[in-house]
């Protein structure tokens, strides 16, 4: 029978992590992931979880034995946010290139200065480009759920690519939440063992990484670019599976009473739930107005978003993270990217909030919807509008 | 180890070449015979991880790769780290049940640069948790692969693309960093220094570091011809004198007790080993007297610690 | 030497590269020819030589070749003429010769 508890996220996380049966740990500490490698760390002290738990000197430390024990065959996770995030940077571009797949949950934090704990997704979306699956958390359910799927979509033979797991820091990773946890063999049932085709064995010597030029490079980035686009198909599938045994069907981009909504709000993480709140509200007063939240960011779920917006006029897109001096928010540059060549009829406004663990309130939401309409009809001077910065 | 074995005196060594020829490396590289020796030592059983530097990338340019045992580039300053890893999940996978018990030797070999300066911190760290594996440092004293860089193993006085002897400057103006020492300070089984000058000594550490559970360090001086500028054929003619007067002590360190694998009844002078390097060649009288008033110095503090903590 | 056994660079396209970065052919690089980059080349005496194989352990590219006579021949396929087994020889019954241009 599976159960009912109450699960701070990062406790969510761990269970995910114990129940998917990780072989190698290797973290650092940071605020707010502390309570996800604390409970690991329990679990292997008590005989819970048969890992081997690796203590290491920093971030990019944790992610290079990463690397090392997934390529050596080993099931393989961590947890990291901003600061440590970022200084694993260049080796989340070698795991992914090298197509290990190590699973990792980041309990999104805000940049440094000013020194912070508290969350936004300034560090996830300097990792757009570095070959990683990512998704995004918006409940404590999800964090859950997605960091178990996340192996068997990463480990699938026809991936084998590192995953992400975004969780919004202290909101999400601290905040107790109802959680259903599954029986260990449906687990089982679900995850099958890993195996990868390339494991370091000196019975099979290859090398790992050599030296290429102009002349190769291109078609290597070229095969990794499609690997990635391709493993969508088997995210869908792994998402079906998912909901076959454990009951709950995800998609990567879900669709919140968007029915005969011309104005959708975007949204992404755990802001998303109190936005729900906001779209509630404003169409029991009649307003045709509905919220789609992105899940899967990377691959960026073209099909998708196409489909979820099809009846809609105007997007409002909420971002919480800024891109400094660009083109807004880094979720609205995307999204405005991909629907360029396919609905050049959409009016956008982009709203940027909910920095460093701000954060916002219904009425805000309310406000931000009714802001964002206005702005999509009558455009704006501002590259981007903010929602609860004092201007 | 199997295969066929060639036989110097009492020692068997592999016939094999588990590192093949054809590799790119310079005409008498240092680093290059020491890497043969040690896989020699090792045996196929063997995984190498090697960071950024000469042998990320001599032996392994797209599609040439010289290496006939499971080899992997790693970051520059992680290959400890990457290695740890390895050996982490072998562990636990056999613990577990998930492959067969079976040894297998995790070797991180890394210039002066990879371990002296940018990965001295992952070093440190897989020092410090006791990981099982092997880490080899081949100390040709400078960033050589980039263009002849100085580290913090360049000697003093050497002149470097970015430590050159200039109008006001003889070069290096920091003293040697005793990584060796470094190491020994973790407390961990084993450390020795070697130089493949004394190929039988530097095969018999390696082949003991390997065995030996728990972390184990190898500190190899590699003279590199086209670095300390000599021509090709007296690398190995170079390395022995670095022993000879004292440069470049050879000894071992195994639970914390010190044993000294050559000693002379006296030390060379040490302008005869740096005569030769083009790499010393602006440095002035006084710079040498200096030198060798140093060099007596660390030679006779190891000699003290030999006497205090002898095996 | 060992015949090619991957595609020349020029003719694989990123179907070929999913795995790109993981290289399956040991060794590979006995096909690469670094005799071509000598100037000179080392001449063994066999009169002198005494079979004691320090030339071949001292090679920092494995390029002489124990016979089964228990000699050592120096491998031109491979051998940069650095020079350093004249060195080497207790018995100096190796020379380094110039390299003649062909």
């Amino acid at each position: 029978m599976s159960k009912r508890i109450a699960l701070e996220g990062s406790f969510a996380v761990s269970e995910a992590a114990r129940m998917a049966d990780v072989d190698v740990i290797a973290a650092y500490p940071i605020t707010p992931q502390t309570h996800i490698i604390e409970r690991l760390a329990d679990y292997v002290a008590n005989g819970e979880l048969k890992a081997s738990y690796i203590p290491v000197e920093s971030e990019h430390s944790a992610m290079s034995a990463c690397y090392g024990a997934s390529a050596a065959g080993a099931r393989t996770f961590t947890a990291t946010a901003s600061q440590g995030f970022f200084l694993m940077h260049e080796v989340l571009h070698w795991v992914s290139a090298m197509r290990q797949p190590v699973i990792m949950a980041v309990c999104n934090r805000a940049v440094a200065p000013p020194a912070n704990i508290w969350g936004d997704y300034s560090d996830a979306m300097t990792a757009r480009d570095t070959g990683w699956i990512q998704l995004f958390a918006a409940n404590n359910q999800e964090v859950f759920d997605f960091v178990l799927s996340s192996f068997r979509i990463g480990e699938d033979p026809r991936v084998l690519l590192p995953v992400m797991v975004h969780l919004d820091g202290f909101s999400l990773s601290h905040v107790i939440e109802p959680v259903i946890l599954p029986e260990q063999e449906e687990v089982n049932r679900f995850l099958p063992p890993y195996q990868h085709p390339y494991a370091i064995d000196p019975d099979n010597p290859m090398s790992y990484s050599m030296v290429m030029g102009p002349d190769i490079y291109s078609e290597i980035k070229k095969a990794q670019d499609v690997t990635l686009r391709e493993s969508k198909e088997i995210i869908l599938q792994a998402w079906k599976e998912f909901g076959d045994i454990f009951g709950r069907y995800y998609s990567p981009i879900e669709s919140y009473k968007t029915e005969g909504a011309k104005t959708l709000l975007m949204s992404t993480g755990c802001l998303s739930e109190t936005a729900k709140v906001a779209i509630d509200r404003k169409r029991d007063k009649g307003e045709d107005v509905g919220l789609i939240i992105l899940h899967l960011w990377r691959p960026f779920p073209f099909e998708e978003l196409y489909q979820a917006i099809k009846d809609a006029e105007t997007l409002v897109v909420f971002d919480r993270c800024i891109s400094l001096g660009g083109p807004g928010g880094p979720i609205i540059s995307e999204v405005k990217s991909a629907l360029f060549d396919k609905r050049k009829d959409i009016k956008f406004a982009g709203l940027i909030g909910g920095l460093c663990g701000r954060n916002l309130s219904v009425e805000q939401f309310e406000d931000a919807l009714d802001k964002g309409r206005e702005i999509a009809e009558k455009g704006s001077e501002e590259v981007f509008e903010t929602i609860g910065i004092r201007e | 180890m199997q295969g066929e074995l060639i036989k110097f005196g009492k020692n068997l060594v592999a016939k094999d070449e588990l590192l093949t020829p054809g590799h790119r490396a310079c005409q008498g590289c240092g680093s290059g015979l020491a890497i043969r020796l040690s896989l020699k030592a090792l045996g196929k059983d063997t995984i190498v991880g090697i960071p950024a530097g000469c042998w990320a990338g001599v032996g392994s340019m797209y599609p040439d790769t010289a290496w006939r045992i499971p080899w992997m580039q790693t970051l520059f300053e992680n290959a400890a780290a990457q290695m740890s890893g390895i050996e982490s999940a072998y562990r636990i996978l056999m613990d577990k049940g998930k492959m067969p018990e079976r040894k297998i030797n995790c070797v991180a070999i890394a210039g002066d640069g990879a371990t002296n300066d940018i990965g001295v911190a992952a070093l440190s760290g897989v020092l410090e948790r006791g990981h099982d594996i092997l880490y080899i440092c081949l100390d040709n004293e400078a960033y050589m692969n980039t263009g002849i860089q100085r580290s913090s193993a360049t000697p003093y006085g050497a002149s470097t693309t970015t430590t050159p002897a200039g109008k006001v400057s003889a070069g290096q103006a920091t003293w040697k960093k005793n990584m060796i020492e470094v190491v020994a300070a973790h407390n961990i089984p084993y450390v020795a220094s070697a130089c493949p000058s004394y190929p039988f000594d530097l095969m018999n550490k390696i082949k003991k570091g390997a065995e030996i559970k728990g972390p184990a360090y190898v500190h190899v001086l590699a003279p590199c011809p086209t670095g300390w500028r000599f021509p090709p054929e007296l690398t190995i003619e170079i390395g022995r004198l670095a022993v000879e007067t004292g440069v470049f002590p050879i000894y071992e360190v195994e639970n914390g007790r010190y044993k000294l694998n050559i000693d002379r009844p006296s030390l060379k002078p040490v302008e005869e080993y740096l005569k030769p390097q083009g790499r010393f060649r602006h440095l002035s009288d006084t710079d040498i007297e200096m030198i060798q008033k140093r060099v007596n110095e660390e030679y006779n503090k190891l000699k003290t610690k030999i006497a205090c903590f002898a095996a | 030497m060992a015949e090619k056994k991957t595609k020349a660079i020029s003719e694989l396209t990123w179907r070929d590269m999913r795995f790109g970065n993981v290289f399956t052919e040991p060794g590979s690089a006995v096909r690469y020819k670094t005799g071509d980059w000598r100037s000179q080349r080392p001449v063994v005496d066999r009169e002198k030589c005494n079979k004691c194989g320090l030339c071949w352990l001292y090679c920092p590219d494995g390029a002489i070749t124990p016979l089964d006579d228990g000699y050592y021949e120096p491998d031109l396929y491979f051998c940069k003429g650095c020079g350093i087994c004249p060195q080497v020889c207790p018995k100096k019954a190796i020379t380094m010769i110039e390299e003649e241009e062909k």
